[in-house]
């Protein structure tokens, strides 16, 4: 099942652990790579526009730490953190990903970065250990974006 | 949120690469076993199978028609996979159009 929108991204679902985010951008794959491994660079993009993002800990190497800390204007702060796994400059990056507001739901992300003629292809693979920490998630993302309830998917499914 | 067991769970139906291909065609509008079986070149009881599945988790309903019984997607079940993907998208879909920004900003500056 895959939903386009207006931009260029793509949703699918493997398999019912796994949710995948496909972009192209168009750019060189080392500078898109430089933009995901960089600590100077995470602020200028990650998180949300109303947040600013502070980079806590990145250390860039099987087993590093990293966290960043989102605030909003009201000066909640919202962190997440995680452990890299692997890097495969300027093509794979896997680490683990945690929302600090929902401790013990962690999930795997690998990011792979394909040449396109010139553009890159960014796909984030988001894996849960269990159906448990899915639903889990799905819980929390629930009381999170509460209320947001809309019918696009189904729309779309009904509409493609 | 209440969750259903297992074998009656919305994901685990959909997990199935050839249930999602039903869903996609029934997306389309309403289809006998028949069509759907020939559609996506599956055998009748195969296909049935999988309709049975569905039908369980409410993904889709039935009707009769005449000698045919007419199968329909039914949108609203789709629900709680929608609530679940949605912070998801929201968070990279942001994300990706900052980044986007950002190397198009970037790229400019180094011309």
């Amino acid at each position: 099942m895959s939903t386009k929108n207006s931009s260029t991204s793509t949703l699918t679902m493997p398999s019912d652990r796994e949710i995948v985010m496909t972009r192209v951008f168009d750019a060189p794959r080392e500078l898109v790579f430089k933009a995901y491994t960089d600590p100077k660079l995470i602020p200028q993009w990650w998180g949300q526009r109303s947040t600013t993002t502070t980079v806590d800990k990145m250390d860039v190497r099987p087993g590093g730490v990293w966290r960043f800390v989102q605030r909003d204007a009201d000066g909640n702060e919202y962190a997440f953190n995680g452990e890299y796994k692997e890097i495969v400059p300027p093509e794979r990056l896997a680490y683990t990903f945690e929302f600090e507001g929902m401790p013990g739901h962690v999930l795997l992300e690998t990011v792979t970065f394909e040449e396109q003629g010139g553009k890159t292809k960014v796909k984030v693979l988001s894996l849960f250990d269990s159906v448990e920490d899915r639903d889990g998630m799905l819980q929390s993302g629930m009381e999170a974006g509460a209320n947001e309830s809309n019918d696009r998917l189904a729309e779309l499914l009904a509409n493609s | 949120m209440a969750r259903l067991a297992t074998t009656s769970d919305v994901f685990n139906a959909i997990a199935e690469p050839q249930r999602r291909q039903i869903l996609n065609l029934l997306a389309q509008g309403e289809r006998s076993v028949n069509d759907i079986a020939e559609a996506l070149h599956l055998k009748q009881p195969q296909a049935s199978k999988h309709l049975r599945v569905l039908k369980q988790v409410g993904l889709v309903s039935v009707r009769g028609a005449g000698q045919q019984r007419l199968y329909k997607l039914t949108g609203e079940s789709l629900k709680p996979i929608h609530e679940w993907v949605t912070p998801f998208e929201r968070f990279w879909e942001e994300n990706f159009d900052r980044l986007d920004e950002y190397l198009q900003e970037f790229q400019k500056k180094e011309k």
